[in-house]
């Protein structure tokens, strides 16, 4: 069966629920082989093995933390011309698709960016995309060279299947561009001990409505009753309410979780672009003319300081 | 000294209509008005503020491949202050996708001569963010990518990039390609002065010969990619819409419940 490359996204060497998903849209195409570079790339192994990676190259040095980019595309493409894959699945982060991109210059091959599913086709895999703020759905395909295609978070459900895992070393020669762009200083983000927003089966999020930073705490105690994430609209994040890293939207994060749940947010269509693939959509907004009720499961035309407070209370009450 | 900056620019349909595809399903560019990709104004005004804060000779030269009608979106980034503009046109560019876009654009940059490509995040139809890290391969020189935070100096650009895990300084000799987020700080309007400045301003037009490229390696039939469907998403079905009079909070605790998200 035709080996099927896929690059993997871990901190320190535990592997972000988006690698475990592409594992297993990979299977549907061939036989995954995994590539895991940088410090703990040889722990991720046993994660890797879990769900099915028959094979985990691994590659450590310092320069994948020192420079931007390019050495983590010279060891793809070492992965590559050892491998000679029939396609190339790399997760729809900002850095994972510019190592993609350049990849996929490199081989001669073309590339398809943020895919939400994967399918074997008869003439190679078939990728959908949502585009155009999730309006439109299509099926687009790589017609030159072997198929590099970078996955969103969500796009399939984690199934585990256990495969041999072997660990092997790779052989990598850093180009002369490797060292090109300097990562002088990095300040690692905090952890709020929340579900990661692009990863979280719930989201909840708060807008313009909210009035205020020290307001989001109704918001947050909304998301910690049901175990959510927390986001935020590009409204509230240029006010300086929530930080820009739970911006969701055109600009910020897509997320698709199983509900998402909007607070005195308005529906703008950037907004919506990174929300409207979510399975549930919940809104809480005091104008009954707001564009998010046209997308909504369930709204609720009210004010969110009298709304939220008792949604909270009450799924606490029902929780026990 | 002189600072050569070239400032990648796309024309986009506007997000805000209806936007749809063409029977060959590419972006029907007929029915909806184009514009200026906004996240491209994040790049000119980073390109402007360098060259405002640098004691060096700045020439701020603006970049468009598309259609007769990407002129505007030149003319925009013109009337807010950019020195010159390229338009790259050519029928064969129809359908072009990322691999190719990128060339053309590498192509066009080395032509008009460049220290400093500044592009933007992404576009706001494509959405790939993915032609600033390929033009820098094409071009072989340092991508300083999804900056929030820009500044040149001495033959040297840093910036921050505000990533998932952490946020980093970086930093690169020139030449190199960089791009800006919408987090780089606003992009100014043209003023009365700067569009009526702005019909003045050279806009050169090249078509592919005059960037040595083939037709073959561009357009729907160069396309590493195809797009085989498009559908419109259906519309959802019209969902539950209460008036909250007092139990609104509960209601939609119930109806969570019965959804088993509590
Ligand atoms: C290039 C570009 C990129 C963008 N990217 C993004 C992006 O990534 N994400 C994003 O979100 N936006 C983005 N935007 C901005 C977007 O256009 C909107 O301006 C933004 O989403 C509005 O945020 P909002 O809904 O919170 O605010 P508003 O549109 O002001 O809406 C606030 C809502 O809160 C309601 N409200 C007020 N008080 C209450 C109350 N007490 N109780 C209940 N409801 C209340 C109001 O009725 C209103 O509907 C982008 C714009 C551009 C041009
Ligand atoms: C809905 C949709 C989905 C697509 N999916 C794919 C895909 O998966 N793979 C693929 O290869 N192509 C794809 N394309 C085609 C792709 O959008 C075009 O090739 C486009 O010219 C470059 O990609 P982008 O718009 O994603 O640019 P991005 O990489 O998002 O743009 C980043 C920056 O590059 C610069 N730039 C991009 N295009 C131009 C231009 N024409 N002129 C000047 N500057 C420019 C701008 O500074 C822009 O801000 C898609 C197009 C659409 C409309």
């Amino acid at each position: 069966m035709a080996e099927v490359l896929v690059y993997v996204d871990h901190v320190d060497g535990a592997v972000r629920k988006p690698t475990l998903e592409l594992l297993t849209l990979a299977r549907r195409i061939g036989e995954p082989v995994a590539v895991a570079l940088g410090n703990g790339a040889a722990d991720t192994a046993a994660a890797l093995a879990e769900h099915g990676a028959v094979k985990v190259l691994t590659h450590d040095a310092s320069e994948y933390a020192e420079y931007l980019v390019v050495p983590k595309v010279d060891a793809l493409q070492a992965a590559y011309d050892a491998v000679s894959p029939a396609a190339v699945l790399v997760p729809s982060s900002a850095e994972g698709k510019e190592i993609a991109a350049r990849l996929a210059l490199r081989i001669g091959s073309g590339i398809i960016t943020d895919a939400v599913d994967l399918e074997a086709g008869d003439e190679g895999p078939v990728a959908t995309q949502s585009v155009f703020a999730a309006s439109f759905t299509t099926k687009s395909r790589v017609i030159k060279g072997t198929p590099v295609i970078t996955v969103k978070p969500n796009s399939a459900a984690v199934e585990a299947a256990p495969a041999a895992g072997a660990v092997e070393t790779l052989a990598v020669t850093f180009s002369d561009q490797a060292t090109g762009t300097k990562v002088t200083a990095r300040t690692p983000r905090e952890s709020t001990g929340r579900p990661e927003l692009t990863e979280a089966a719930i989201v909840v999020s708060g807008g313009r409505g909210v009035n205020g930073a020290e307001n989001f705490s109704i918001i947050e105690a909304l998301a910690d009753s049901l175990g959510a994430a927390v986001g935020a609209s590009r409204a509230a994040v240029d006010a300086g309410w929530y930080p820009h890293t739970n911006q969701v939207g055109q600009t910020g994060k897509s997320v698709s979780p199983q509900l998402y749940i909007a607070n005195g947010i308005s529906g703008a269509i950037q907004h919506r672009a990174g929300m409207q693939t979510s399975k549930t959509i919940v809104a809480v907004n005091k104008d009954a003319e707001a564009p998010i009720f046209e997308l909504v499961d369930y709204g609720v035309v009210g004010d969110l300081f009298d709304v939220v407070p008792q949604l909270t209370e009450e799924i606490k009450a029902r929780k026990g | 000294m002189s600072l050569r900056i070239v400032v990648t620019v796309k024309y986009v349909p506007d997000a805000t209509g209806d936007r749809h595809f063409a029977d060959d399903l590419t972006v029907d560019r007929d029915d909806v008005d184009g514009l200026l990709s906004e996240l491209d104004e994040y790049a000119v005004e980073q390109a402007l503020q360098i060259s405002e804060n640098s004691d060096d000779d700045v020439e701020v030269t603006v970049l468009t491949v598309g259609p007769e009608d990407a002129k505007d979106a030149l003319r925009k980034a013109l009337s807010m202050g950019a020195d010159k503009a390229i338009h790259v046109e050519d029928d064969d560019l129809h359908g072009t996708d990322a691999i190719g876009t990128s060339l053309v654009l590498a192509k066009a940059i080395e032509k008009a001569g460049f220290d400093l490509v500044v592009s933007g995040m992404a576009s706001t139809d494509g959405t790939g963010g993915i032609v600033p890290a390929l033009v820098a391969e094409r071009l072989g020189v340092p991508q300083v990518t999804l900056l929030s935070q820009v500044s040149v100096g001495d033959g040297v650009v840093k910036g921050r990039r505000d990533g998932d895990a952490a946020s980093e300084q970086l930093e690169a000799s020139l030449p190199a390609v960089v791009s800006v987020t919408d987090q780089s700080g606003e992009a100014r309007y043209p003023s009365f002065k700067g569009i009526m400045a702005a019909k003045k301003k050279p806009v050169e037009s090249w078509d592919l010969s005059d960037l040595d490229i083939e037709a073959e390696e561009v357009g729907l039939e160069g396309a590493f990619t195809k797009v085989e469907v498009a559908n419109e998403r259906p519309a959802r079905t019209a969902g539950t819409i209460v008036k909250d009079e007092g139990e609104g909070g509960k209601q939609l605790a119930e109806f969570l419940a019965s959804q088993k998200f509590i």
